[in-house]
């Protein structure tokens, strides 16, 4: 014996289903607007990666490198 | 498959199902009094940031309402005020609801430590600990003054609120975690002077079951004016300016009004008229803690066109 396609029960689950989908899209949206806010907020950056950058050096310490 | 399931599950829950185990009434008041935390602190912080410690801190405050309904499922089945919620009406199960309380305390605290600081994360899982297991597993089954130390659980909020912006905690936090501190006993004594036989049918040993109404009343006049000069004080602190100590003023007045009156009245007074006058303290209370912070929030946005504060 089968549920009609327009039972109540199917109505629930949808909104369920429905409220969990918007619910992850807002905190993706969350998570990415912060990490945006962070990273602007750290000013210039390069990927770290171990390798020193001399032209993100200081002037002096860049001179005194390179001799 | 599916229609088996659905056999089996008359009252499976709808989404509206979960969102009420959150307590969404509290949470309003949540992020109501956190936003005036953050935005009353003298450290501007970035709007985004801003809006996220605000719903992180309120889905905390959520997850230990789903944690005190999972607990209280049993009282709350016996009292008329609460046998509706989604677990004693069978729409939820216990252990949905506590999975839900465990996994959205720890997802709110490690994502407010992520987004803001440490300090403010601490301070959220202490909130949720305190609510759920100091006042709902062992306070409030076990003393009558349960709703004063529990009323620290709902004091929080703006303590965080400024701890998200500051990384810090100070006399002005302390002065907003004090007003909803003492305001708590009277607010919910007056409710339970007219939520009359629910208390005593669930067990729960509500100042009105343990002392008696006349005690009750005399309790609800006591803290009201142990009440008054700490939100008049805080008229004075950095947060503080004119706009409040009006405020203040005016609504502590009408308060300790209210508590005299409850305090005047015996059960006949109070049965001939329905409680109206505990109602209408009750009522009042929420506008009460609603128009300081209110108050706050106007010293705070002003202050930059040189009108509050002091």
């Amino acid at each position: 014996m089968a549920f009609p396609a327009q039972h109540e029960i199917y109505k629930r689950r949808f909104s369920r289903n429905v409220g969990l989908g918007l619910t992850l899209v807002a905190f993706i949206v969350l998570v990415f607007g912060l990490t945006m806010v962070k990273v602007m907020q750290v000013g210039q950056m390069q990927a770290f990666d171990h390798v020193v950058r001399p032209e993100m050096l200081p002037a002096d310490a860049a001179g005194e490198g390179g001799q | 498959m599916t229609d088996i399931n659905a056999f089996e599950q008359p009252n499976e829950a709808g989404f509206g199902d979960y969102v009420a185990l959150l307590k969404p009434r509290v949470m309003s008041l949540v992020v109501f009094t956190a936003f005036v935390g953050i935005l009353a602190a003298p450290v501007s912080v970035h709007p985004v940031v801003a809006l996220a410690g605000i719903l992180f801190i309120a889905l905390g405050a959520g997850a230990s309402g789903a944690l005190n309904m999972w607990w209280d499922a049993d009282i709350d089945a016996v009292m008329r005020r609460t046998m509706k919620r989604p677990v004693p009406s069978g729409r939820v199960q216990p252990g949905e609801a506590l999975g839900l309380g465990l996994a959205l305390s720890g997802i709110a605290v490690v994502m407010l430590g992520l987004a803001t600081n440490m300090l403010a994360a601490g301070l959220l899982a202490f909130t949720i600990f305190f609510y759920a297991v100091v006042y709902s597993m062992w306070l409030k089954r076990s003393t009558p003054q349960n709703i004063v130390i529990g009323g620290a659980a709902g004091a929080f909020p703006p303590m965080i609120g400024w701890a998200v912006a500051t990384g810090s905690v100070s006399i002005e936090s302390a002065f907003m975690f004090a007003l909803i501190f003492m305001w708590t006993p009277p607010h919910f004594w007056a409710l339970a002077l007219f939520m009359k036989e629910d208390y005593s049918n669930a067990g729960v040993p509500m100042l009105t079951v343990t002392h008696g109404r006349k005690s009750t009343r005399k309790h609800v006049l006591v803290y009201t004016l142990l009440l008054v000069p700490v939100a008049i004080g805080g008229a004075f602190t950095g947060i503080g300016g004119p706009i409040y100590l009006t405020t203040a003023v005016f609504l502590n007045a009408i308060f300790l009004r209210g508590a005299w009156q409850i305090w005047r009245r015996d059960e006949t007074q109070a049965e001939a008229d329905n409680y109206a006058v505990e109602k209408k303290v009750f009522r009042f209370s929420l506008y009460y803690l609603f128009l300081h912070f209110g108050a706050i929030l106007a010293e705070a946005a002003l202050k930059p066109y040189g009108i509050g504060g002091w």
